[in-house]
């Protein structure tokens, strides 16, 4: 089955008030274009739950300062200021939740577990409003699943299946955020022949991904 | 000498050969630069890499290769990549054999608060929580006090990290050990008395008879 769409097809499927899953890490391994494209389509109210916004002007940072996004679930957004802004005038809903903790919490949303029991937040104000849950002896806060309409992921290379590997710091959340959205688009750098990417490299495997973004117009080609 | 460098200098000692490194922005991210050659410690870089090296040289960035901060680093031979899942693993499944952060205020029980001036700063934890709840050691690097008002409290005004009682405190007047006890005077920096670093205290501090001159790095 050919899964690929162009970028426009791709972001035409989400609607206005999507929750949506973006990889990356302050935009490094973040899809791009697909971002470029929500801009464009002016895609609104969306629920984002994703690492952080990116920097000013790069990655996520594009859709807040569009002012697309509603609701936000994030462990950063120290790097750009106009988030914290928009925080602050009520514009945007923004849940912080430990790094650590949001990756089990969507790693529990996609590995069908009803949450996730850690240390982190202990005795800190994220511990308001949780279940504090003792095992063994040992307290620790019950983090709940989170899930998503739709993942946009970026890789370094797709095949023709939508089998993903990662580049170096590019992986971060784009593996488990892979299994916890209902529909999963890809947007990889370079799109390889099955084969290409050995079976033992693939960090994402391709029954998680439901399109492959074109690369289109390459380099003016 | 610069109180950063000393810092740096100082909190370099407390890295040993094989040791899983996670340095804070700001900071400890001088460190590297003042280890003894002998001395070989793996850095781990929250966003997803065992083994990040500084930058190799002008123009030689990896687009996909960026440190916590977003910045471009390098990579030693054998760095491995991971993804958030198994980096926040390592990180609070005690896999992490020290972390060196930065700190706002640190108290008497010797917990830190470093993640956000309610009304003011609210840049989010980012990794700091696992980081401070996970490590095997944690050591604040920070200037004693922030425009002359002491740091080192007897309880934390700001929202804590973590309730786990970190493990040291390095500053440009002292080495400060949190313990059952109270905070214990462990070393004073080159020329600092006793009394200039219980003036630039707040909290209560427990002072040895004998308290030695803070060492020094190389570099």
């Amino acid at each position: 089955m050919n899964k690929s769409v162009s970028c426009e097809q791709a972001v035409q499927m989400i609607p206005d008030g999507a929750t949506l899953m973006i990889g990356g890490f302050m935009g490094i391994g973040t899809p791009h274009r697909m971002i470029d494209e929500l801009v464009r389509q002016g895609k609104k109210d969306l629920t984002v739950i994703s690492n952080d916004t990116g920097q000013p002007g790069f990655g996520i940072a594009k859709l807040v300062e569009a002012r697309l996004i509603k609701r936000l679930i994030a462990s950063h957004i120290g790097l750009t200021p106009e988030t914290g802004r928009q925080m602050i005038a009520g514009d945007i809903e923004v849940e912080l939740c430990p790094q650590g903790s949001l990756a089990e919490r969507i790693r529990a949303g996609g590995f069908g577990l009803g949450g996730v029991l850690t240390p982190t937040g202990l005795g800190t104000l994220v511990e308001d409003n949780k279940r504090i849950v003792e095992v063994n002896g040992k307290e620790f806060l019950l983090e709940t699943p989170v899930r998503a309409q739709y993942a946009l992921l970026a890789a370094h290379h797709c095949d023709y299946r939508g089998n993903l590997s990662y580049s170096l710091t590019a992986r971060n959340f784009n593996v488990v955020m892979a299994m916890a959205a209902d529909t999963v688009i890809a947007e990889p750098e370079h799109i390889v022949p099955v084969g290409v990417i050995p079976p033992d490299l693939v960090a994402t495997p391709f029954v998680c991904v439901d399109y492959i973004v074109e690369r289109g117009n390459l380099y003016g080609r | 000498m610069d109180d950063k460098v000393l810092i740096a200098k100082r909190v370099a000692l407390e890295l040993k050969s094989g040791d899983l490194v996670n340095l804070g922005i700001g900071l400890p991210t001088m460190i590297p630069e003042f280890l003894s050659s002998e001395v070989e410690v793996y850095l781990q870089s929250e966003n997803g890499i065992i083994g990040m090296a500084p930058m190799p040289g002008r123009g030689l960035e990896a687009p996909s290769l960026v440190d916590a901060g977003g910045v471009y680093v390098g990579a030693i031979p054998g760095a491995a990549s991971i993804d958030s899942c198994v980096s926040f693993g390592l990180i609070r499944g005690g896999h992490l054999d020290l972390t060196v952060l930065g700190g706002l205020e640190v108290d008497e029980e010797g917990h830190l608060a470093n993640w956000m001036i309610p009304g003011k700063m609210v840049p989010g934890m980012g990794g700091a929580m696992d980081l401070v709840t996970g490590a095997k050691r944690v050591i604040v690097a920070m200037t004693h006090t922030a425009k002359g008002r002491p740091k080192i409290l007897k309880r934390c005004t700001l929202p804590l990290t973590s309730k786990r009682r970190i493990s040291l405190v390095v500053t440009e007047l002292a080495v400060i050990e949190p313990t059952e006890d109270g905070l214990v005077l462990r070393e004073l920096a080159p020329g600092v008395t006793r009394d200039q670093v219980i003036a630039a205290t707040q909290a209560s501090l427990i002072i040895p008879e004998q308290v030695p001159v803070m060492q020094i790095g190389e570099g």
